[in-house]
C-alpha cells in the first residue's frame, strides 16, 4: 500500500471509493433504461457548458457546466417525449450539435489546449473540500435510490402500467435525468469526458451478465466498480498511466470475463 | 383459482363522452360505455380504430375529453376507482436481471427492491401468483418467461392492486393456441370470482364469440355495441370485417 503514502493518492483513493459505487448504482438504471447514449451525450455537454459560461462571463466553470447539463438533460427528455424518431438518433443530433458549438467557442484563438485536460480527467488533483461535495452527492443519490428506484424500475418496464399505478412518470424521469447530470458534472473533472460513460455503463453491464435479480445486479455493479476503481488507481500509480483509462481497462476486462462466464454457465 | 369475492353486480363504471385528439385529428369521439362488475366487455375493431388509445385514455395516460364515473349502485355514491392494467408486452431486453418478485414489488411496494427482499411482501406476491398457478415463477427472470407465463404473472400483478376495473390490451399476441384458450378461460373465471369489471381488446373473434358478455365495435368512435350476436350480425360488423371469415363463429350464436 505504499502508493497511499502521498496525500494526493489518499484523496484520489477516497474519491474512487465514493465515485465507484455511485456510478455502479446509477449505471444499473442507465443500462436497464437503455440510456447509454443519453449519459454519453451528457458527458460531452460539459465542454459546451464551459463554453457558454465563458460567453456569458460566468467565472465558475463548474457552475456553468452543471446548469447547462441539467438544462440539456431536461431538453433531451422533452424532445424524446415529443418526437417519434428513434431516441438514439435524436440524442446524437443534439449532442453533436451542442458539442460542435462548445468546441467552436473554446477553440477560438487556438486556446483549446487549456481545456484538453478535461477530456481525460485527473483524479490526483482532487481536494479535500471537493471530496466532501462528492460525499454529499453520494448521500443524496442513495436517499433518492431508496425512495424512488422502485418506481423508476416500474417505469422502465412499462410506462402505461406505471401510469395505472398512479406514478408521476414525467417527474420521475426528469428527476433521474437531473440526478445523472449532476453526478456526471461533479465527477467529470476527475474522471474525464472520454471515459465517464464507460465508468457508468461497464460495471452495470458486467453485473447484468451474472445477476438474476435487482439486488444481485446492484451488488455486483458496485463491487465491480470498486474493484476496477481501486485496481485502476493502483496500477496507474506504478505504470505512470492516467488513472481514468486504467480503470476503464480493468472494467472492460471484467465485462468480458462475465460475458464468457454467462455464456458458459447460464 | 382461489375465490376472493363474488362480484356484487352493484358497481357501475360509466365512460361518458370520451374523445381523444392527436394533433387536432380526432382518434375517436363521443364514446359512451357502461360496464358492470362481473362482466367481460370486449373492444374490437381494425388496427388504428382507437382501441388502445381508448384504454390509455381510461387509464388517464393521454389527455381526453369526457369523464369517468364509478358508482356504487347500492347507495349511488361516487367512488374513487382503482384500475388494473395488463399490457401487451414489457419493455425488457434479454439478459435483464429483474426477477418476477422485483417487478411485482416495484409496482406495489415502497420497500426498495435493490436493497432488501421483504419476506412479508414475498408472501403477498406468492399469494397473488398462486391465484394464477404461477408461484414457482417468483424467482425467475422476467425476460426468460414464456408468453403464457408472463401473461399469468401480469394478471396476478394487476389483480394484486384489487382493481374495480381491469383493462387488458391484446395480451394474446405471442401466445400459442393452447395458451390463448387457457387465457380466456382464466379471464372467464376471474370475472366470476373477483369483484371487478373487465375490458379486453381482442382480435380473436372465435374467443370473443364464446366469452364476451358485451361487445363494442370501434371505428373512430363506437359504431355499434351490444350482445355478441347483435354485434356480429350487424351490417357495421360486416362492413369492417367482411363476411365470409366469421360466418362459422356467427352461425353458432
Amino acid at each position: 500500500m505504499t502508493f497511499l503514502n502521498y496525500d494526493f493518492m489518499k484523496h484520489a483513493f477516497v474519491a474512487i471509493l465514493i465515485i465507484a459505487p455511485l456510478f455502479g448504482m446509477l449505471g444499473t438504471m442507465i443500462v436497464s433504461k437503455k440510456m447509454a447514449f443519453f449519459s454519453d451525450a451528457l458527458g460531452h455537454s460539459a465542454l459546451t457548458g464551459i463554453a457558454i459560461g465563458i460567453v456569458f462571463g460566468v467565472q465558475n466553470a463548474n457552475l456553468s457546466m452543471m446548469v447547462f447539463a441539467v438544462v440539456f438533460a431536461l431538453l433531451l427528455n422533452e424532445i424524446s417525449r415529443k418526437v417519434m424518431a428513434a431516441n438514439d438518433t435524436i440524442i446524437s443530433v443534439f449532442s453533436s450539435a451542442s458539442l460542435a458549438v462548445g468546441l467552436a467557442i473554446l477553440s477560438k484563438g487556438g486556446n483549446f489546449s487549456k481545456y484538453s485536460a478535461l477530456l481525460v480527467g485527473d483524479i490526483l488533483s482532487i481536494s479535500v473540500k471537493e471530496l466532501w461535495f462528492l460525499g454529499g452527492m453520494f448521500a443524496l443519490t442513495f436517499v433518492f435510490w431508496i425512495f424512488l428506484s422502485n418506481q423508476l424500475l416500474a417505469i422502465s418496464l412499462n410506462k402505461t402500467l406505471a401510469r395505472s399505478r398512479h406514478m408521476p412518470i414525467r417527474l420521475l424521469e426528469d428527476a433521474f435525468a437531473v440526478l445523472v447530470s449532476l453526478v456526471v458534472m461533479m465527477s467529470i473533472k476527475w474522471v474525464g469526458i472520454l471515459i465517464i460513460n464507460a465508468m457508468l455503463i461497464l460495471p452495470a453491464a458486467a453485473a447484468a451478465n451474472c445477476s438474476q435479480n435487482v439486488r444481485e445486479y446492484h451488488f455486483f455493479a458496485v463491487v465491480y466498480a470498486l474493484f476496477s476503481g481501486v485496481l485502476g488507481l493502483w496500477s496507474s500509480y506504478y505504470t505512470n498511466v492516467a488513472t481514468g483509462p486504467m480503470i476503464v481497462i480493468v472494467s472492460a476486462l471484467i465485462y468480458f470475463g462475465t460475458y464468457f462466464y454467462a455464456k458458459r454457465y447460464q | 383459482m382461489k375465490l376472493i369475492k363474488t362480484p356484487c353486480g352493484l358497481h357501475c363504471i360509466k365512460i361518458i363522452d370520451f374523445g381523444v385528439k392527436f394533433a387536432n385529428e380526432p382518434v375517436f369521439e363521443h364514446v359512451d360505455l357502461h360496464v358492470h362488475c362481473g362482466t367481460l366487455t370486449v373492444l374490437i375493431g381494425e388496427n388504428g380504430a382507437g382501441k388502445s388509445t381508448l384504454v390509455r385514455a381510461i387509464l388517464g395516460e393521454i389527455p381526453h375529453t369526457g369523464k369517468l364515473e364509478f358508482r356504487d349502485r347500492k347507495d349511488g355514491e361516487l367512488q374513487k376507482i382503482r384500475i388494473g392494467y395488463v399490457p401487451q408486452k414489457l419493455n425488457i431486453e434479454k439478459n435483464t436481471p429483474v426477477s418476477v418478485y422485483d417487478m411485482m414489488a416495484s409496482y406495489h411496494s415502497k420497500v426498495p427492491v435493490f436493497l432488501y427482499k421483504s419476506p412479508r411482501l414475498r408472501k403477498k406476491i406468492l399469494e397473488a401468483l398462486s391465484q394464477f398457478e404461477a408461484e414457482e415463477l417468483i424467482d425467475q427472470q422476467v425476460c426468460n418467461l414464456s408468453g403464457g407465463q408472463l401473461q399469468r404473472v401480469l394478471l396476478a400483478m394487476a389483480v394484486m392492486g384489487r382493481p374495480h376495473l381491469l383493462l387488458l390490451d391484446e395480451p394474446i399476441s405471442g401466445v400459442d393456441m393452447k395458451g390463448s384458450q387457457l387465457f380466456y378461460k382464466t379471464i372467464d373465471e376471474m370475472k366470476k370470482k373477483f369483484d371487478m369489471a373487465i375490458i379486453l381488446i381482442s382480435h380473436d373473434m372465435k374467443y370473443v364469440a364464446k366469452y364476451a358478455d358485451h361487445v363494442v365495435l370501434l371505428d373512430h368512435g363506437i359504431v355499434t355495441q351490444g350482445k355478441v350476436g347483435q354485434v356480429f350480425k350487424s351490417p357495421e360488423f360486416e362492413r369492417i370485417f367482411g363476411k365470409g371469415e366469421w360466418e362459422h363463429d356467427i352461425s353458432k350464436l
